[in-house]
Order: structure tokens, then C-alpha cells, then sequence
């Protein structure tokens, strides 16, 4: 009798859960339905990328860099790229960077769509998901025609991108696009207005810009609390100086400004903005050579550089160390998802359990970026 | 009833010294075998195919076509596959209640459909307290979701089934109040007096009797839907939080008996709304044939049934899932006030003009006939913008 | 301001407590001392100068004979950057947690902790973050050796493959 604890229930929302965010675990220290504390037990996908890193060497490694992030697996491609040609001082050819850009903004959409698709289904709505998939997978087949896979591209290699575009795929990714942004519409007609919806997302974990800022959020999830950073613009890397777009911010309309329903709304203009970019690099795109001549045994410099690009998720940080082989000595990402994980618990006091999906959803989680 | 078994009886079929109330227990039995297991049971099986092609088309998808024409059997295929399925009854379960939560869940299903007036003498048992007795009867899911949640040995279903039980039995009250305006009008609880208290005509429905009713059919609808866990109120099978909440531990038949009811439960509560307010089996008393008459109006209840039925799945595909506390507030700071606020006015419209006020039902009528037309029209403004040739061909 | 900028002037700040500078290229760095750490960094986070808000990245490199924990350091409002690196000893390295400063820190001290093997003193929740808790040993070392077995499953393959490394010679 006395070990029966009568006040707070522990409860486990294991790793396998009808969610699409990946293999997460929470323990949650429960009162009924609202939570008092909800710890965060990850590992579950952890596959040691980094050390394999040392043993595969530089170009063997960019195949292992989609698997940190298989929702965004274009932006981990273009990030080793870009710290690899940053210690060698390889410079990447015009049209190189623009392939790079055009693949890795259908990428961005392609997750957001995922994103917001998997959000609308955690909060109940089935519909949404479907639409944004059939969307998604419009864009799988052109990138399919692009670099040969669906998920997990391999697409970028040091110094440029393995393939041009083929013949008639850029008619194609603008006849897409053509489609797409009406299509936005009617997916905003569809949910994101839609009381109930609005009402289980204004005001469901919010989060102040210092803390944001603290607790290293990046990407969307820090554009929701009405901070104006995003790397394409204000520390530019590869083409993006030659678009013009803008970075939405959260402002706080449907309920306190970082709430959740700032960080979808945010993904959602998201998606226009980078259809913006893709139509002028689709129109823009200077012919030439596609990728730069790197050795095939390639041995940058001893060194260690850090390059940040703007993943799906968010800043994503890559520190290279090398040593002057061939093998690179430390290799370190920095993702988004894993610095969102680390504001979770202390968010969460307070929350229902049906929020706590909610928060994972708005946060765009994604378990094998946490763990690699 | 009486005058079947006095025929019977009559004609010699079971010998001539047969006691009439031996024949009629085997005629009550014999029928409500066929309503139960050959009506209400089959349906709840095919609502569920027929909800998954509902839902594909909604969702720019096929739906199940293979098995059978336009996969009209992949309910029986589900079901021969539950059935197919170990029997896993967890090790610190408490067996017997395990056991009998589905067998509750199906009576409270089951037992309605003993009242169901499918047309002017197809109805198996015309009490005099019927619309009574159905709200009760398929008050009997909380006891089934309960022992489900607590059988279960699963802190998960242990919530799912709390959730439940408090969501039916809250929402049972704005039901209740809902049902007292049309009892008001009628002055009787029995289903068949109820639908010949109204006309074939829709301005004789009780739904556009006066704005009361018409308020009160809506929140009628909205709490059936929250006592049959369906969406926007199924929390307690959220399936991104609990699995399938209170059904968590179950699997094969025994899981398939919580979803028959829930799918069942959607014939019961469309029955409910066209008993009460669309006017049930009404039908123009065109032919002289009783039969022919039978057989009109057993169609004209189905297709008000169904097309209440097809709503309800159209509500699911749509719309998100509402959080518990929202669910409890919306009942009890707003459903409940507005259902006080019904009775009380029909109460007083009923002592003002006892027979219904035909100016107010024309105008309702024109008003919703006008809200349809709106309706329609946004309906062909959206498909004439969206990229048909998108939508219909999902392998493009 | 630029960088290297940013390094002298905590140079000039923290004289003693600053070992090293590294010359101007793409990304120098400072190695600092230690026992020095939160003081530098929240001399970092609150110098309106400097004002670094953000502890972009934290990582911990095993060299043969030391470990390093990096330190890259952002500013929002500046839109700068610094990276600072500490030199410890590969036997008990441990050094002082920057969570006090930057909650950013916590996640990212444990994953070093997990993997590298620093101790972090005065952390709030120093445990394991992406191994299994009863897992022994620190799995980014250089000289970590694969146990033959976990809880009875055994992690030596049946058939071998060509290791890669024996190209490397």
C-alpha cells in the first residue's frame, strides 16, 4: 500500500507511437490529463553517422549525410558540401550552385508539406495529410527524374552536383509549381482557418524570443516568435543573394506570438516564398559546368571550418576537422530538431498530453536529425 | 403484432391448441433475429466500407475497390481476418470484464434498433416510451468503455476510457434536452407517434417547426455525434496520443466489436434526428397498396438515415479533433445553457400556438432552403477551381 | 566585428586565462583555460559589444593526447561569430557547464558526455543522453573498442567485410 503513488501518474509514451515524427520517447509525469513534467528519451536512431564519418572519408560520406535528415536530405547534402569545399577552397561552378538551390528548395517544400501534413493528422484532421503527400509526391517524381531517388537523394557531391538537369525538367518544375501555389490556397481554405484547429494550436507552447534565442531554436521554430533570421539572407551562401524573397515571421494573430500556430503558419508561407525562389532560379539558370574537378582521393588542408546553411528545420551546423588525409578527423552536425527536443521538457509543464502532440508536431521534430 | 399472431395462430400453423403467447415469443424472437443480426449487424460492417470510400474520395484517394465489386466485401474480408486473429487477452487483466466490455459496447448498439420505425408497421416493438428508451439503452457504451479502460491493465486505455465515459455521459445531458422540445410538440415518447405527429411535407417536419427545434436538432446531432466518439469528438481513440485508447489491449474480434458499435452507432443517431425532427417515414399517401406504402416509406427513412449518416463521415474526414477540456467546456457552458433556452422557448411557443405557427415554418423553410442554395453554390464555385483532373486521377 | 576581433578583445580582457589565439583565417579560434570557462562565457554573453546570446554549436573532438570541447558562439543582434576551445586532459577531462549561460548548452554538454566522455560539473542532468544508460565506455574515442556483446546480443558479424580501413596505409 504505501508504494502507491495516488497524486501523479507516470505515464511512457514509448518509441513506437502512430506518430510520424520518428522514434521519440517521452516519460510523462501526469495529473490526470495535464502534465507536470514530460522528459524526452531519445536515441533510439542513433547510428554513430559521425564516427563513420572517419572511416568512409569525404566522398564516401555524402550518401551517410541524407540519412541525418531524410525529410531534408538535399540541405544535409549541400552542408558537407559546403564545409568539404570551405576547408579545400574549392570554389563550386554558377550552375552547379544553382542546381544545388533549385533541388534544395523543392526540397524545403517537400518538407514543409510533410510538416504541416503530419501536424493536421496528429491533431485529428486526416484530410490535410493526404493532400499534402499527393503534393509531395508530385514533387518525389520530379526529383526522382532529377537525381534517381525519392527520399534519400545523394544528389550533391563535393564541388557541385552529380547531375545536370535533364532535358525538359525545368518546363516540368515550372508547369509544378504553377500547380502548386493555387493549391496552397486550398490548403489553407482546407485547415488552416479552421476554429477547431486554430483553437488547439493558439496559445499551446509558447515561446518568448530570449528563450528562443537561449535554448538555440533555429529555423521556423525561431521565425515564429518574431525574430527575423533566416541564413539565406542574412548570412548568405551559395546564389540566394540573387533572389529575391521574404522570410516570414510569426506575429502573435491567432493567440500569443510563438505559440504553435505561429510555427505553422510560418511553414506555410514558407512554402510560398520558396516556390518565389524556384521559379527565379528555373528562369535565371546560366548554362556551364555543373561540378568542379575535386580529386578523387580529396585531401583538404588540416583544419576545421564551420559552415551554417538553412535546412528545413532550421540552422543546421556543420564543424569538419581534418587532418590532412583523407579521412576526415571529427565530424559534428548541429540540427535543429536536437536543440527543439532540449526546450521540451520545460515547456511542457502545464501542457495536456493531447498538447504535448501538438508540440512536437509544431516543432517539426524529426528523430533521426536528433540522434544520427 | 397481435393481429400476426392471431393469424398465425389462425391459419393452424403451430397446431391448434397453440398458446398465443408461446407464438408470439417465437415471433419476436424470429423477427428481432432478423432485424438484429440481418440489419443492424450487416450495416455496421458495411457503413464501414462505405465510410473508407467516403473518406478516400474526400481525401483525393481511391479507397478499397479490390476486393468484390467496387470492393463492396472488404468488410467481410476485414472481419473474417479479425476473427482469424489470436485472441490476446493480457496476463494482469481482469479476464472476465475484459471479456464482457465488447459484448456491453454491442448490446448498447444492438438494443436500440428493437424501436427503430423503419416504416408505418415495420417496427419491432412500437413502445410507448420509445425515444426513452433508446437514449438509455445506448447510455449502456460508458459501462462497456469503462470496464474497457480499467479491464485493460493499461494506464493508456485507463485514460481513453475516463475520457469516454465522461464525454458520453456530459453530452447525454444536452441530448436529453434536445429530445424535450419534440416531446413538448407531440405529447408522447413514442417514435411512431412522433413521426405521425409530423407530415411528409418539410414544413411539417419538426425541424423548421419554430427556431427552437431547429436549434435544438443541431445540438441534438452534434452531442449524438460526441456520444458516439466520433470525430471532432474522438478523443478516446485519439490515435496519435492513445493508439486506440480505450481499445488498446484488444485485438481481433473483440477489438472489431468497439468499432461495429461505433459504426452501428451512426445509423442510431441519423434514426434519432429523422425520427424526431426530419419527419421520419413520412410519405405522401399516393398508392392505396399498404404494402407499396410500406416499402415507399421504409425507403424514405433509410435515405434520410443515410444521408445523415454520409454527413456524419464527411464531419470526420474534415474536421480536427477537439482537446478534452475544450470538448467539456463546449458542453457545459454552451450546450447546456442553449438547450435550457430551447425547452423553455418551445415550452412557451407550444402554449402560444399548439398546433405550430405555419408563417414561422414556411419562413424556416425558406431560410434553409436559402442557406442550401448558398451552400450548393460554394460547392460548385470550389469544384469548378480546383483542377478536376487532379483530384479524379490520383495515378496522374 | 570581425572575428579575430572578437578573440582579441577577450584577450585583452582575460589575459592570463587565455592560452592561445589562433592566427587570422576562416574560422580562428581562442583556447582558453578551463577553469576559466563560465566566466569567459558570460563576460561573452553580457559584454554589449560581444553580446553572443546564442551557444550555436558545442562539440567535443578527441585528439590522441587531449580532448577539446569547441565552443562556437553566435550574436543575434551583432550577427557575429567566436569560437572558443578548451584543452583537457584525456584521463577524467571535465570542465565546468556553461547551462547557467546558455540552456542550449545542457542538451549538447550531454551528448558530449555521452560520447566523448567530459564531465561537466555543477550540470543539472549529467547522464547519458543517446546510448543506452548501462552502456560502458565513450563511443566517439579514438581508442574505443566495440564490446563483443550487449545484454546477450553479440555486435561481431558472422561474416566479415572488407574494412575500409585497411586501404588507409
Amino acid at each position: 500500500m504505501s508504494t502507491l503513488h495516488t497524486e501523479e501518474m507516470t505515464l511512457n509514451m514509448g518509441p513506437q507511437h502512430p506518430s510520424t515524427h520518428g522514434v521519440l520517447r517521452f516519460v510523462v509525469r501526469a495529473d490526470g490529463e495535464v502534465m507536470r513534467e514530460a522528459i524526452p528519451d531519445v536515441g533510439y536512431l542513433h547510428r554513430s553517422i559521425e564516427k563513420i564519418a572517419e572511416k568512409v572519408g569525404y566522398h564516401g560520406f555524402m550518401p551517410y549525410t541524407d540519412r541525418v535528415d531524410y525529410v531534408c536530405a538535399m540541405f544535409t547534402n549541400q552542408g558537407w558540401g559546403m564545409a568539404c569545399e570551405k576547408l579545400a577552397g574549392i570554389e563550386v561552378p554558377h550552375r552547379g550552385e544553382y542546381c544545388r538551390v533549385i533541388a534544395a528548395e523543392f526540397n524545403r517544400i517537400a518538407s514543409h508539406l510533410l510538416s504541416v501534413g503530419a501536424m493536421a493528422m496528429d491533431i485529428g484532421a486526416v484530410t490535410p495529410f493526404t493532400h499534402a503527400i499527393r503534393e509531395r509526391e508530385m514533387i518525389n517524381d520530379l526529383i526522382e527524374e532529377l537525381c534517381g531517388a525519392r527520399l534519400t537523394f545523394n544528389y550533391m557531391r563535393i564541388g557541385g552536383v552529380a547531375w545536370d538537369l535533364p532535358p525538359g525538367w525545368r518546363e516540368k518544375a515550372l508547369a509544378y509549381l504553377d500547380h502548386f501555389d493555387p493549391i496552397l490556397e486550398e490548403y489553407n481554405a482546407l485547415i488552416s482557418w479552421n476554429k477547431i484547429y486554430i483553437e488547439r494550436l493558439a496559445n499551446v507552447g509558447v515561446i518568448t524570443p530570449a528563450e528562443a534565442i537561449n535554448y538555440n531554436l533555429v529555423g521556423p521554430n525561431l521565425r515564429a516568435c518574431g525574430i527575423k533570421w533566416d541564413i539565406r539572407k542574412d548570412m548568405p551562401y551559395s546564389v540566394y543573394p540573387e533572389f529575391e524573397f521574404d522570410v516570414p515571421i510569426g506575429d502573435g494573430h491567432w493567440g500569443k506570438l510563438g505559440d504553435s500556430m505561429d510555427r505553422y503558419v510560418v511553414r506555410i508561407r514558407e512554402m510560398a516564398e520558396s516556390s518565389k525562389i524556384l521559379r527565379q532560379a528555373l528562369q535565371k539558370i546560366p548554362p556551364g559546368p555543373v561540378l568542379a574537378k575535386v580529386a578523387r582521393n580529396f585531401k583538404p588542408p588540416a583544419g576545421e571550418c564551420q559552415i551554417r546553411l538553412e535546412s528545413g528545420r532550421g540552422d543546421m551546423g556543420w564543424y569538419v576537422v581534418s587532418d590532412g588525409t583523407g579521412y576526415p578527423w571529427r565530424v559534428h552536425v548541429r540540427t535543429g530538431s536536437f536543440a527543439a527536443m532540449g526546450i521540451i521538457q520545460k515547456l511542457s509543464a502545464g501542457l495536456m498530453i493531447a498538447d504535448l502532440v501538438t508540440l512536437i508536431a509544431s516543432l517539426d521534430v524529426i528523430a533521426p536529425e536528433i540522434d544520427r | 403484432m397481435e393481429t400476426l399472431v392471431h393469424n398465425l395462430i389462425a391459419s393452424g400453423a403451430f397446431g391448434k391448441n397453440a398458446s398465443p403467447h408461446l407464438v408470439a415469443a417465437i415471433v419476436v424472437f424470429i423477427m428481432s433475429a432478423v432485424v438484429f443480426l440481418g440489419v443492424a449487424f450487416p450495416f455496421a460492417g458495411i457503413v464501414s466500407w462505405a465510410e473508407r470510400r467516403v473518406w478516400a474520395r474526400i481525401q483525393s484517394r481511391v479507397g478499397p475497390n479490390r476486393v468484390g465489386p467496387q470492393g463492396f466485401l472488404q468488410w467481410l474480408a476485414d472481419g473474417v481476418k479479425h476473427v482469424c486473429k489470436e485472441d490476446i487477452i493480457p496476463d494482469e487483466s481482469d479476464a472476465p470484464l475484459f471479456k464482457m466490455a465488447p459484448y456491453l459496447v454491442m448490446l448498447a448498439f444492438t438494443l436500440p434498433w428493437a424501436v427503430m420505425p423503419f416504416s408505418s408497421s415495420l417496427i419491432l416493438a412500437d413502445l410507448n416510451v420509445g425515444i426513452l428508451y433508446m437514449t438509455s439503452v445506448t447510455a449502456l457504451t460508458v459501462v462497456g468503455v469503462l470496464m474497457a479502460g480499467w479491464a485493460s491493465n493499461d494506464k493508456w486505455s485507463l485514460i481513453g476510457g475516463i475520457r469516454s465515459a465522461a464525454q458520453i455521459v456530459s453530452y447525454e445531458i444536452p441530448a436529453g434536452l434536445s429530445i424535450f422540445p419534440v416531446v413538448l410538440m407531440t405529447g408522447t415518447l413514442s417514435m411512431q407517434g412522433i413521426i405521425r405527429a409530423q407530415g411528409w411535407a418539410p414544413q411539417h417536419w419538426f425541424l423548421f417547426a419554430n427556431p427552437f427545434t431547429f436549434v435544438a436538432a443541431n445540438i441534438l446531432y452534434i452531442s449524438a455525434l460526441a456520444e458516439g466518439n466520433r470525430t471532432p469528438f474522438d478523443l478516446p481513440e485519439a490515435e496519435s496520443e492513445l493508439v486506440a485508447g480505450f481499445a488498446t489491449e484488444y485485438s481481433g474480434m473483440r477489438y472489431l466489436f468497439f468499432f461495429m458499435a461505433e459504426w452501428g452507432n451512426l445509423f442510431i443517431i441519423g434514426a434519432i434526428i429523422a425520427t424526431l425532427f426530419l419527419g421520419g417515414w413520412q410519405f405522401p399517401h399516393i398508392i392505396k397498396s399498404v404494402v407499396a406504402m410500406n416499402i415507399l416509406e421504409a425507403i424514405t427513412f433509410n435515405v434520410k438515415v443515410l444521408f445523415l449518416v454520409f454527413v456524419s463521415m464527411w464531419i470526420r474526414a474534415t474536421l480536427p479533433r477537439v482537446r478534452i477540456d475544450q470538448l467539456m467546456t463546449l458542453c457545459w457552458k454552451y450546450f447546456v445553457p442553449i438547450s435550457f433556452v430551447n425547452m423553455i422557448g418551445t415550452a412557451v411557443w407550444v402554449a402560444i400556438w399548439p398546433d405550430g405557427n405555419s408563417l414561422m415554418r414556411y419562413l424556416m423553410l425558406a431560410a434553409a432552403i436559402a442557406l442550401a442554395a448558398v451552400f450548393t453554390q460554394r460547392v460548385i464555385y470550389y469544384l469548378r477551381r480546383s483542377r478536376m483532373e487532379v483530384y479524379f486521377n490520383p495515378t496522374i | 566585428m570581425e572575428s579575430i576581433h572578437i578573440l582579441e578583445r577577450v584577450k585583452n580582457k582575460f589575459a592570463d586565462r587565455v592560452l592561445e589565439i589562433s592566427e587570422k583565417k576562416p574560422d580562428p579560434f581562442v583556447v582558453i583555460d578551463p577553469k576559466s570557462v563560465v566566466e569567459i562565457g558570460k563576460f561573452m554573453n553580457e559584454d554589449p559589444e560581444l553580446a553572443m546570446d546564442c551557444l550555436s554549436n558545442e562539440t567535443g573532438v578527441d585528439y590522441k593526447d587531449r580532448i577539446e570541447v569547441v565552443y562556437h558562439l553566435f550574436s543575434y543582434s551583432k550577427r557575429h561569430t567566436a569560437v572558443l576551445k578548451v584543452k583537457l586532459p584525456r584521463e577524467n577531462p571535465s570542465v565546468e557547464t556553461l547551462e547557467g549561460v546558455w540552456k542550449s548548452a545542457n542538451w549538447m554538454e550531454r551528448e558530449i558526455f555521452d560520447l566523448i566522455g567530459v564531465n561537466f560539473e555543477g550540470h543539472s542532468d549529467m547522464r547519458r543522453i543517446l546510448m543506452p544508460e548501462d552502456w560502458i565506455g565513450h563511443p566517439q574515442r579514438k581508442d574505443f573498442v566495440e564490446p563483443a556483446e550487449y545484454h546477450g546480443i553479440s555486435t561481431v558479424r558472422e561474416s566479415p567485410i572488407i574494412r575500409l580501413d585497411t586501404k588507409k596505409k
